[in-house]
């Protein structure tokens, strides 16, 4: 079963923007919940009341400061940038091909990399294999555990038709996350990554994620003030000549003349 | 092998049943479905139909299940075994909880019913509290506004009729350019973020001015790192640069303002600054139809902005010549302003001509036709596609009444309030200062006060104070060293009451309100004070008894602990009454209802206000034959009559022909009726008066009919302030009720009734030359306050916090990773872990508020990183400014409102070693609850 | 990479383990009988020793049998499958050597044919990981091979050969630590990579995700400081070899011997720590670490 397969009729996933997403974590708990009350075992914490919590999440939203070089000579502010990231459903996904047992693989169907925790021994060498930190252990259930793209939601029939969509997307408020088939060219989602320019994640690991990352827009890039001068072109130089324009100003506004 | 995968099961059973409810993981109140399990709570999700957050959920919202579940819930009354501060209790029943309530309550409401001070935090029930409150009689009643955002809640009612949050929001829909103030996450967390995704799906513009760029600022497309506490020159800046140069809405101003309002000019005139009146008491505009004076509501009239109006030798002219006088002046030009906030003459410049741009060049018409109060009917809803939103960064400084008001100003020149594109009340407001009630201090032992204790004031006449001068409250609100205390003044309740100023009190009755800890300034010291204690042995402060639902820092130090269920537990109203969840296209209010029974022996605080109330025989509390009128909180929610019509919910009220919303009668099956409607109500704004809402006739006859008030009450925005005018006259020396000698000085300066900047007051009691560096706190979004803690989850995310610092200091003091700090304010010091952050305004330092816990609480283990490594900045703040040579401590907070200057604080810092825990380490309190399992693994349906 | 001892021990020993089975099924030395037995023993201990060892870490050892299935795709698999298979070929033939006297000859090729493609399963484990750079290279499996023959000639008693194996080894792993050293640089996976943000500039960490732990951190992130991992290279490289192949120079002796071996491992267990905690992973560089 670790065999990919050679393609994949769709290649669901999620295309995160990093111009929009503030940092919330709501993807991240909205996903713990989910996750923990469904798909396989609960995702457990260590030392949930004391010293250093460890739990077992799914996705997780970290932040970079990115120092842009000097511009004209003069310093450009740091820019602060939210980063969440879970599995990015290879479609080269080494983890599924070191699994030794077979429990890990990728769906025929939509592409969606899985773990069949029945089968899992918890070696780790997935985890090992892939470059993005995408799989964690469960410290009680001792299987592994990674992103699902809430397979049991996006099928599920028992869910309103709007709702068959991943929990971190139901959820994010920003609306920085998005769902849908990569392989379909016309869909949403694809449609985002063309026109935002959506990139890879290391892609020199070879491991054609199928989620995609639109970068932030460009910042502090106001317009310059000289071309906006015009805009500020004083209409008198005293308050005499401001009580004049005034009058002027308002005998041309709709009330008519005084 | 075959490429044989396993049979998933696509389509498993999801829950047994969804419940929906409302969210109190934050005050912003989403709407919430809970899926429930064999009974219990399994998974929460967003309401998709709700008003405020339409299906999504922030962090906190989805972790819900951890809070609801939290071993740190209380499980029972408490009574106090150990000293005060111990945590040593022994669990009581109710009735005996009840008794010892009675009993210490019963003799003060006969006596001195001003010895109950009844403060009631983070409440959302507060049309209630009050009501009780009332009812016994203290004047000694207020809830959390004044610690938090009062400045701003009250600057926008006085200038505008609402501020942002629950009284407003931007334009979503429309607006092209977007600027945010001050905020790190707000209350509206949900709809701003969600707006900030609709304004970038769009491809607008938004920009953030915060000295810190993180979370929203972030994605914000330009960044403006002011300096801490100067927003108000910039802001200035930007009106001296538009009306310079004539960008500005002059038929706006002159319709919808009281730029147009004629003021006495006249230095000798008892009058000098007020306006000019007719017999009726109504402002005098100058009529553009005739030239003659005219009332500014008269029909048809068409105000002028330029006129001048002599009579007896006296000289009026409108508003709008002070502003223009005030601020084309040089001292506002961004040149004088520049160093002083940190960002470029140039920048302010490009941002003014931006806003110009987008406002005039960009403008929107929307094809409505609207009929306005003077009966003239406008073809065409204008928009000014630029809108703002602000909130504690401009408001929580001792200038910061001033600087919100000068952002509402900046936003009416523009033309953006309540026009397409700008900024948007949320019904019931707007509602001007003068629809809402003044303030009510009088006591009668053994009678209810005599109105509603909070209010707005119009001028010295409405303060609270007693004959010889002193204050009416514990806590000073509505003195001449707050004159405008719209929210009371929480954080000056314990220090007060310690100190016996004004006057000493019995019991101190808290709720929802971590006052030992976070909420307060000068922790320590508050701790002290509730410890402290007389000759006798008895405590200064008599008696105290505390709600709380869980094992809070707070709870050590009651003698009573009434412990409240937690938000999926009980009944809750969110009422138009009080903080409503409306939208700007609908009114709207909500319901809790208990989606669970408590399996501990607690009860809903409300449910117990309701019998507590009946057993001190409360009016409103009792039936005509004594008994308890209200059996619990959901009684009174739906049979409480306020006014004719209006109870505590507004929808699916009994009409003649059936159920309808706002005005009715009583309906048994209310709660029903929300809860099959998913918890809340709505009622959408008929679309013709959707913008324009002060000035629309159809809004106001809608509003009489929805019952935000009786009578249609059209008004125009306030620019110039006149009730401040009053007091600074008083100041002068004008009137009867004079302030006292030393507070002349700083009243005539601060209460300009035109929008000023001062320097925050700190600046003025300490050296800024050694306390060189700015120091703040933010909310982090996936933490409440203290609540966030004893949730599993979310405690990962924020298990400590750090002092961030900017580059020039971290290289200065050559910081690495891992090094601590010791930061010290005029006040006292702090030893904490700091990191570095580039994208940092580079005289600033901040950290996470409300991370740092005290050991013992929350049902966490001695070794939990928030007690070890967290802090809380709280112990460099003092609710008095230093000693400054002139005999008098001055308060550190906003002279107009007193709401605490959280954000002036200054600080120094240091290198340090690095000690084992974050310093000052407070002593272990015992915990009533135990402590947590080690570890979880939830999982409700197996 | 965390340097779990389970690992570290299961490389060493199943790799001594396989080693000297190797020999043993050349025939070198061509023990019987008790001999035999000895040897066999030591080589057993070791090579299932070691893979027992390498169970300790599982989540679900119960289930270790499911990792022989995939053999196909994953190297783990392939080496389970060539462990067990050269284990129980080398039990026969062993088996015939202690009970029988019996040298079934091409059984033992095959078995020692087994041993090298165990070893070469096991490093391929290591060196197929492109997340980890310093592994990910054929001088890993070359390391790996040459250190299990050659500890196991040194066990086997076979010097001359263990000599220039060591040697040989010992080579290797300088020439590994010197190209590893850039390998992760030279992968070309960066901060600006990872995060995809080096168009707008330089890309620092800020936050991480939470302010605890987690499996990544623990499993991924291990910082060894440049001194101490000098330090430990040079007392790897005169334990491992220069030890052991001073004492092979001089006059034989059992005792010597034993001591050269007991260096060896010592020498060796040192480079595995090494070979796990200077690993870094890639994912280190979401959290700004490597
Ligand atoms: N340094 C610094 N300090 C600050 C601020 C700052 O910016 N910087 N901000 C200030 C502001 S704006 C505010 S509003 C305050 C907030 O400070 P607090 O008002 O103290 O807010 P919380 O920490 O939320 O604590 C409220 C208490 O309510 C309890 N509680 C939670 N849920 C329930 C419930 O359902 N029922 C009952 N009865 N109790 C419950 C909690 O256990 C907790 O003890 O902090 C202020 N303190
Ligand atoms: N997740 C979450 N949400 C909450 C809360 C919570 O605890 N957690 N608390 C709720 C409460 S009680 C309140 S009052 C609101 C408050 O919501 P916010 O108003 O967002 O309050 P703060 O987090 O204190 O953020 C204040 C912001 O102002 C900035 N700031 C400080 N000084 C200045 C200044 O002089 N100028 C400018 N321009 N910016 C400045 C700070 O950097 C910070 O970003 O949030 C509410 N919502
Ligand atoms: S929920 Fe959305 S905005 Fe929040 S962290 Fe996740 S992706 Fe970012
Ligand atoms: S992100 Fe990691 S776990 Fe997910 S498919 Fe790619 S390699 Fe596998
Ligand atoms: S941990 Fe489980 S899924 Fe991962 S490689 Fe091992 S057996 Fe496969
Ligand atoms: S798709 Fe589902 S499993 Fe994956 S990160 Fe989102 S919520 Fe978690
Ligand atoms: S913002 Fe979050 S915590 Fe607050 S009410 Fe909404 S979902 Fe609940
Ligand atoms: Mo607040």
């Amino acid at each position: 079963m670790t065999e990919l397969p050679t393609s994949t009729a769709k290649k669901l996933g999620l295309v995160i923007d990093l111009d929009t997403c503030v940092g919330c974590h709501a993807c991240v708990i909205s996903c713990k919940g989910w996750n923990t009350e469904n798909y396989g075992a609960p995702l457990s914490d260590q030392n949930a009341y004391s010293g250093a919590a460890s739990g077992t999440f799914l996705n997780r939203v970290h932040s970079y400061e990115v120092q842009p070089p000097m511009l004209r000579d003069a310093p450009q502010p740091a820019q602060l940038i939210h980063f969440p990231k879970s599995c990015l459903h290879c479609e080269d996904a080494p983890c599924v091909t070191v699994c030794p047992t077979g429990a890990s693989y990728k769906r025929v169907e939509d592409g969606i990399v899985l773990v069949n925790e029945q089968d899992c021994i918890g070696c780790g060498l997935c985890a090992w294999a892939c470059p993005y930190g995408a799989r964690e252990l469960d410290a009680k259930e001792g299987v592994m555990k990674k992103c699902t793209l809430c397979v049991d939601r996006i099928y599920n029939e028992n869910l309103p038709e709007e709702d068959r969509q991943p929990a971190c997307v139901r959820t994010c408020p920003a609306g920085a996350r998005h769902f849908g088939d990569l392989a379909d060219e016309t869909s949403d989602v694809s449609i985002l990554v063309a026109e935002r320019g959506g990139f890879d994640l290391m892609p020199e690991q070879g491991t054609k994620p199928t989620n995609k990352y639109l970068p932030p827009r460009p910042k502090d890039a106001e317009p310059e003030y000289d071309i906006l001068a015009p805009y500020l072109e004083p209409i008198a130089n005293d308050s005499q000549g401001f009580v004049s324009w005034l009058d002027k100003a308002l005998s041309a506004l709709p009330g008519g003349a005084k | 092998m075959s490429l044989d995968q396993p049979n998933l099961d696509l389509s498993p059973k999801v829950s047994d049943e969804i419940r929906k409810t409302t969210c109190y993981m934050c005050a912003c109140r989403c709407g919430i479905n809970v899926h429930m399990k064999e009974g219990k709570v399994a998974y929460i999700e967003g309401n998709r139909d709700h008003p405020v957050n339409k299906g999504v959920l922030c962090a906190k919202g989805s972790a819900g299940i951890m809070q609801h579940n939290a071993p740190s819930r209380l499980r029972a009354p408490l009574k106090r075994v150990g000293p005060r501060g111990s945590g040593e209790f022994e669990e009581i029943s109710w009735e005996e909880a009840l008794t010892i309530a009675t009993e210490t309550l019963a003799p003060i409401r006969a006596t001195a019913p001003e010895k109950l001070a009844f403060f009631t935090g983070r409440d959302q029930s507060q049309s209630f509290t009050s009501f009780w409150a009332q009812g016994f009689g203290t004047p000694n009643y207020a809830a959390h506004g004044g610690f938090c955002s009062v400045n701003m809640a009250a600057a926008g009612i006085y200038t505008m009729g609402g501020a942002f949050w629950e009284f407003g929001q931007p334009d979503w829909d429309h607006t092209k350019l977007f600027i945010l103030f001050g905020v790190a996450e707000d209350h509206d967390s949900n709809p701003i973020k969600m707006g900030i995704g609709k304004i970038k799906a769009r491809g607008a513009r938004m920009i953030g001015v915060n000295p810190i760029r993180t979370g929203y600022n972030a994605v914000a497309d330009d960044w403006v790192g002011i300096t801490p506490g100067t927003d108000g020159q910039f802001i200035l800046a930007l009106v001296h640069c538009l009306m310079k140069a004539g960008k500005i809405d002059l038929d706006y101003l002159a319709r919808f303002t009281n730029a147009s309002v004629l003021v006495n000019l006249d230095e000798k005139s008892d009058q000098f600054g007020l306006f000019l009146r007719d017999a009726e008491g109504q402002p005098q505009v100058i009529d553009r139809r005739t030239g003659k004076l005219a009332a500014w509501n008269g029909q048809g009239v068409e105000p002028d902005l330029s006129g001048t109006h002599r009579a007896k030798g006296v000289t009026h002219r409108p508003v709008f010549h002070l502003m223009a006088d005030k601020y084309l002046s040089d001292d506002y030009a961004p040149e004088a302003v520049a160093e002083s906030c940190g960002i470029p003459a140039k920048r302010i410049r490009a941002i003014a001509a931006d806003l110009a741009r987008v406002a005039f060049d960009e403008a929107i018409e929307l094809d409505r036709e609207w009929t306005d109060f003077r009966g003239v009917v406008h073809s065409k809803m204008i928009g000014r596609p630029v809108s703002f939103h602000a909130m504690r960064g401009i408001s929580a400084h001792s200038n910061g009444f001033q600087t919100c008001r000068a952002l509402h100003m900046l936003q009416i020149i523009l033309g953006t309030v309540e026009t397409p594109g700008g900024m948007r009340f949320k019904p019931p407001y707007p509602k001007p200062a003068t629809a809402h009630p003044k303030p009510h201090g009088k006591v009668t032992p053994g009678a209810p006060l005599n109105g509603p204790h909070l209010g707005y004031v119009q001028g010295p006449e409405d303060l609270l104070l007693q004959d010889d001068g002193s204050a009416t409250r514990i806590d000073k609100a509505y003195t001449w060293e707050n004159p405008m205390s719209a929210h009371g003044l929480m954080h000056m309740v314990i220090s007060n009451a310690h100190a016996g100023e004004p006057y000493k009190i019995d019991t101190l009755f808290m709720y929802m309100a971590n006052m030992s800890w976070n909420s307060s300034m000068n922790s320590g010291g508050v701790m002290q004070m509730l410890t402290d204690t007389n000759e006798d042995g008895s405590y200064v402060i008599p008696n105290i008894i505390y709600s709380d639902a869980y094992s809070s820092e707070m709870v050590a130090y009651a003698d009573l602990v009434l412990p409240d269920t937690t938000y999926l537990e009980r009944h809750d109203c969110i009422s138009l009454l009080d903080r409503p969840i409306c939208e700007a296209d609908g009114v709207a209010d909500a319901i809790r209802w208990p989606v669970v029974e408590p399996d501990r022996d607690v009860r809903g605080f409300q449910s117990v206000l309701c019998d507590l109330g009946a057993r001190l025989n409360l009016p409103g509390f009792v039936n005509e034959d004594g008994s308890q009128k209200y059996k619990d909180y959901a009684d009174y929610i739906t049979n409480h009559i306020r006014r004719p019509g209006i109870g505590p919910l507004a929808g699916f009220r009994t009409g003649e022909k059936g159920l309808q919303g706002g005005r009715g009668d009583v309906n048994e099956g209310q709660i029903d009726n929300y809860i099959k409607n998913g918890g809340f109500w709505i009622e959408h704004v008929p679309e013709n008066c959707a913008y324009y809402k002060p000035f629309s006739m159809d809004y106001q006859n809608w509003a009489v009919k929805m019952g935000f008030y009786d009578v249609v009450q059209p008004y125009i925005f306030q620019l110039y302030v006149e009730p401040m005018r009053k007091f600074q006259a008083a100041a002068e020396g004008i009137g009867t009720r004079q302030p006292p000698e030393h507070l002349r000085g700083q009243i005539k300066v601060t209460m300009d009734p035109l929008p000023i900047w001062y320097p925050p007051f700190e600046d003025g009691h300490v050296d800024p030359e050694e306390y060189a560096v700015h120091a703040l706190t933010q909310r982090p979004m996936a933490m409440y306050h203290s609540w966030g803690t004893q949730n599993a989850w979310l405690r990962q995310i924020h298990g400590h916090n750090p002092l961030y610092v900017p580059t020039k200091i971290w290289e200065a003091n050559g910081f690495k990773e891992g090094d601590w700090a010791r930061v010290s304010s005029v006040h006292g010091s702090i030893t904490v872990p700091v990191a570095h952050q580039a994208s940092l305004n580079e005289n600033t330092v901040w950290t996470w508020n409300a991370i740092g816990k005290r050991k013992g609480a929350w049902a966490l283990d001695t070794d939990a990183s928030e007690a070890t490594k967290g802090f809380l900045l709280n112990h460099l703040i003092h609710e008095l400014l230093p000693p400054k040579g002139d005999g008098l401590r001055w308060s550190n907070s906003d002279p107009i409102t007193g709401q605490a200057a959280w954000f002036d604080l200054r600080v120094k810092i240091e290198k340090s070693g690095t000690p084992n825990e974050a310093q000052p380490a407070m002593p272990e309190i015992k915990s009533p609850v135990g402590k947590g399992p080690k570890d979880i693994a939830w999982k409700v349906g197996k | 990479m965390h340097p779990a001892p389970s690992v570290i021990i299961f490389t060493t020993f199943s790799g001594l383990g396989f080693g000297l089975l190797f020999w043993l099924g050349l025939g070198m030395p061509a023990a019987t009988g008790w001999d035999a037995f000895v040897f066999f023993a030591i080589a057993y201990l070791g090579a299932v020793g070691g893979l027992l060892a390498s169970t300790f870490h599982l989540g679900h050892p119960e289930r270790a049998i499911k990792a022989l299935s995939q053999w196909k795709t994953s190297w783990l698999s392939r080496e389970g499958i060539a462990a067990v298979a050269t284990l129980l070929i080398m039990a026969v033939f062993g088996g015939g050597l202690v009970l029988f006297e019996m040298r079934l000859l091409p059984l033992g090729w095959l078995g020692a044919a087994g041993c090298l493609a165990t070893i070469f399963t096991t490093s391929m484990i290591y060196a197929q990981l492109k997340t980890v750079p310093r592994w990910n290279h054929w001088s890993t499996p070359a390391l790996f091979v040459a250190l299990s023959l050659g500890g196991g000639a040194l066990l086997s008693g076979n010097f001359e050969i263990a000599i220039l194996l060591l040697l040989a080894s010992g080579a290797l792993q300088i020439f590994a630590w010197m190209s590893g050293d850039g390998r992760f640089k030279a992968s070309g996976t960066t901060m600006e990579s990872a995060t995809g943000l080096g168009h707008i500039g330089s890309v620092r960490a800020f936050e991480p995700p939470h302010t605890g732990t987690n499996y990544l951190m623990r499993e991924f992130i291990h910082v060894v400081g440049r001194k101490h991992a000098m330090q430990l290279r040079v007392i790897s490289m005169l334990l491992g070899f220069v030890v052991p192949i001073a004492l092979l120079l001089g006059s034989f002796n059992h005792w010597l011997a034993l001591i050269a071996v007991a260096s060896h491992v010592v020498g060796v267990i040192t480079l595995r720590w090494l070979f796990f905690a200077q690993a870094e992973h890639v994912v280190g560089l979401y959290y700004g670490k490597r």
